[in-house]
């Protein structure tokens, strides 16, 4: 099996749905003659041609809501956001139209559409280059927020997105796009080529919307994790030393529940990590359903790891992103209690 | 160094045909606009953004280049029409009042330019609709009783009372899904009219907009992805000069018409009387002629006015002057086509009001029908249970335990 990165997966994954299936299109900002600013959508125009994989004027909204109407014809567009930081114009059609056209025309219309937005920080990216709004599409009902941590889990969860008659936020963190991040920033750059999981199949498989993988058995605590911070859990526990049974989500909408409880109710005890602010953000969401399913079970109170309450900001990156070192002093404490 | 001093300018809420014409634009004598060929580029009839284009002169005669080729059949089809939507407002109105449904929206004054669109499409065709082109349903004799049991959010509601009355949508009949939120359609017929393009399909899209949504984003975005691409889309924008109390000098129509706003976009531009049935079908022929045939998109200002208060939440003594409405000058649409057969002598007055009376049976039986399937306030609706269909194609877990927690 080829060894690939997330853009590579990503590209992958397009490409073999514009193979298979003619009504898949991609467009968004620089994607077309380009190949997109961070490489993923490379060579598919060249391959499938303009009307395919095409450039459009720098308008969110404008790029998903002509993503709507297409899909509403019967196309499968692919639609790029340049950064998740830049959604915000397109939030009207993703929360008002997309969302909500299958439920208000009672499935007369559907969009079964993927809106791909690289998120996420690590990279001195600051305030519009690093943001996680994940918990602004959770929070929507009609949506599927999905956000992958690996090539495998970029390539097989995209394609089933594209599959997807229902609207899909594909959310890519882009700290993670040319290797596995752990936290770590002061140590060399791994590539993914050193990582089991960017062993990628050719050709068409899937990786189910709304199934969580538990990345790492352990009897201690629970880890849930999504995106980068699956690799900065991982990091934390290796260096504390604590069993932490290690839960990469994958889809946020519709969540994995059952593999959350199963794990909680076996460890007792819970920790939730994103890069996202806390307050309102998805953990808090997380955290209220391990308070109602697996109340007699808690040894210790749920804790949460995330981004400080603030915009993110430049210099200060590595005292705003929750890096191993505050991970791991969470599951310590998580075990003293 | 002798400066005036600053000050913010607050645009009067006037009409833009109102006590004084501060756009500039004029009313064009009828005929007198030309009508150029189909493969125009824009910036060859620029002067049309300003003009307007008019069939029917004071006199109810027919005159001019697009005073085209209507049969008597047609416009009679077209009447009728018009005065279907008229009744079926009138009705939905008066059950409104009577508390059998929350709201409704007339769309009194405009029937000629939703009905005479329609003409212009075909089967396959999509329009994009604002919650006031109702006449697109009506000219194309979708069944009343479905639109009556959508605003009564009845059981046999096919939107199953989840939308607000007067959103409906109706595929079949080339009637995309209305929302509520302003100006989202625009772009998305666009994005529709894209995908006809890409698969050389020759079906066209028509996007609906009034001149108040034309202040949002959406609206600047459809235009600017109607000029890149080129898809075939009719871009119509309904100037019935009030955006609820906020004339259309507040939305920006001072300085400029709203066709003008295609100019800058290189897409071309008419404008037209939206009270002109003749003109209606004439100018809407051209433009989906243009989309057929692969010429790209037409942005179409409908000249009318909102006769009606803006809904049944609104009283317009607050904002505007009946002397207002009395001094419109393109008069009533009904009126006016009313008056051209006669001159034709294709129509008279007895039957005039026989057909008014027949179609005002037609809908006094067809709302007891619908009734009979039940009120917002009266008898049976859809489920709660049928709540939790449709938010995805298929219901996850969590909507599930939803659904049990609700008790179905």
């Amino acid at each position: 099996m080829p060894s690939l990165t997330m853009i590579e997966a990503v590209r992958d994954a397009m490409d073999v749905m514009m193979a298979r299936d003619d009504r898949v299109v991609a467009f968004g900002q620089d994607v077309g003659r380009f190949g997109g600013v961070f490489r993923c959508t490379d060579g598919l125009q060249g391959k499938y041609g303009a009307s395919r994989c095409f450039d459009t004027p720098i308008s969110e909204s404008g790029i998903v809501g002509i993503a709507v109407g297409m899909g509403a014809y019967g196309l499968r567009p692919v639609a790029e956001i340049q950064f998740a930081d830049y959604m915000y114009p397109a939030y009207d059609q993703i929360v008002s139209e997309a969302a909500r056209l299958r439920f208000r025309s009672a499935g007369e219309f559907s969009a079964p559409i993927v809106v791909r937005m690289p998120c996420g920080g690590g990279i001195f990216g600051a305030q519009t280059h690093s943001q996680s709004p994940e918990a602004l599409f959770t929070h929507v009902a009609g949506l599927k927020t999905v956000i992958p941590s690996n090539p495998y889990d970029a390539k097989g969860l995209l394609i089933a997105a594209i599959e997807d008659d229902d609207p899909v936020v594909f959310l890519e963190p882009k700290r993670i796009y040319n290797g596995p991040f752990d936290g770590h920033h002061d140590r060399p750059i791994v590539p993914w080529s050193k990582h089991e999981l960017s062993e990628t199949p050719q050709g068409h498989y899937t990786v189910p919307i709304g199934e969580a993988v538990v990345r790492r058995e352990g009897s201690e605590v629970s880890v849930l994790a999504y995106g980068t911070m699956v690799h900065v859990a991982e990091a934390a526990r290796r260096s504390v030393g604590i069993d932490a049974e290690i839960i990469d989500l994958r889809s946020l909408v519709p969540l994995d529940i059952d593999t959350i409880v199963r794990s909680v109710t076996k460890t007792g005890r819970c920790l939730i990590v994103h890069e996202a602010t806390r307050t309102s953000g998805f953990g808090a969401e997380l955290s209220a359903l391990v308070q109602e399913r697996c109340f007699y079970h808690l040894e210790t109170p749920v804790v949460r790891v995330t981004g400080w309450d603030t915009p993110y900001p430049h210099a200060q990156e590595w005292d705003y992103f929750p890096g191993p070192n505050r991970v791991g002093r969470a599951l310590m404490r998580l075990m003293e209690a | 160094m002798n400066v005036l001093p600053l000050g913010l300018h607050i645009p009067e809420p006037q009409p833009c045909f109102g006590r004084a014409d501060v756009s500039g634009s004029h009313l064009s004598d009828a005929g007198r606009v030309p009508r150029p060929a189909v493969d125009v580029e824009a910036r060859e009839i620029r002067h049309l953004a300003y003009d307007l284009i008019r069939v029917l002169d004071g006199d109810g005669r027919a005159v001019g280049p697009w005073s085209g080729a209507c049969t008597a059949d047609q416009l009679r089809s077209g009447l009728r029409a018009m005065l279907k939507t008229r009744a079926y407002d009138a009705r939905m109105t008066m059950m409104q009042r009577q508390r059998k449904t929350s709201f409704y929206m007339q769309c009194t004054g405009e029937e000629a330019i939703a009905c005479g669109s329609l003409t212009a499409l075909q089967a396959g065709d999509m329009n994009f609709p604002t919650y006031r082109q109702q006449g697109l349903l009506i000219a194309q004799d979708w069944p009343v009783v479905d639109m009556m049991c959508q605003v009564l959010s009845n059981e046999k509601d096919r939107m199953k009372g989840r939308q607000l009355p007067v959103f409906y949508s109706a595929r079949e009949a080339g009637f995309f899904s209305i929302s509520g939120n302003l100006a989202t359609q625009y772009v998305q017929a666009v994005g529709w009219a894209m995908a006809s393009a890409m698969r050389g399909e020759g079906r066209v899209a028509a996007a609906w907009i009034g001149e108040g949504a034309t202040a949002e984003n959406d609206f600047h975005a459809a235009l600017v992805f109607a000029s890149v691409y080129r898809p075939p889309v009719i871009l119509n924008v309904v100037n019935n000069q009030w955006a609820i109390s906020t004339a259309q000098s507040v939305a920006g129509g001072e300085g400029a018409t709203f066709a003008a706003r295609a100019l800058g976009y290189g897409i071309p531009a008419l404008r037209v009387d939206g009270n002109d049935y003749l003109a209606v079908h004439a100018a809407a022929c051209w433009a989906v002629e243009r989309a057929r045939r692969n010429f790209g998109p037409t942005l179409i200002e409908w000249v009318t006015y909102r006769a009606a208060p803006h809904s049944t939440s609104d009283d317009p003594s607050k904002y505007r002057a009946q002397e207002d409405q009395a001094a419109w000058p393109l008069g009533d649409p009904i009126e006016r086509l009313k008056d051209h057969l006669i001159g034709r002598g294709a129509w008279s007055e007895p039957r005039h009001v026989q057909l008014k009376a027949e179609l005002d049976e037609e809908i006094a039986v067809a709302a007891k029908e619908a009734q009979s399937y039940g009120t917002l306030m009266e008898g049976t609706k859809c489920s709660p249970a049928s709540m939790f269909d449709d938010v995805y194609k298929q219901m996850p877990t969590h909507l599930r335990e939803q659904r049990q927690e609700l008790g179905f």
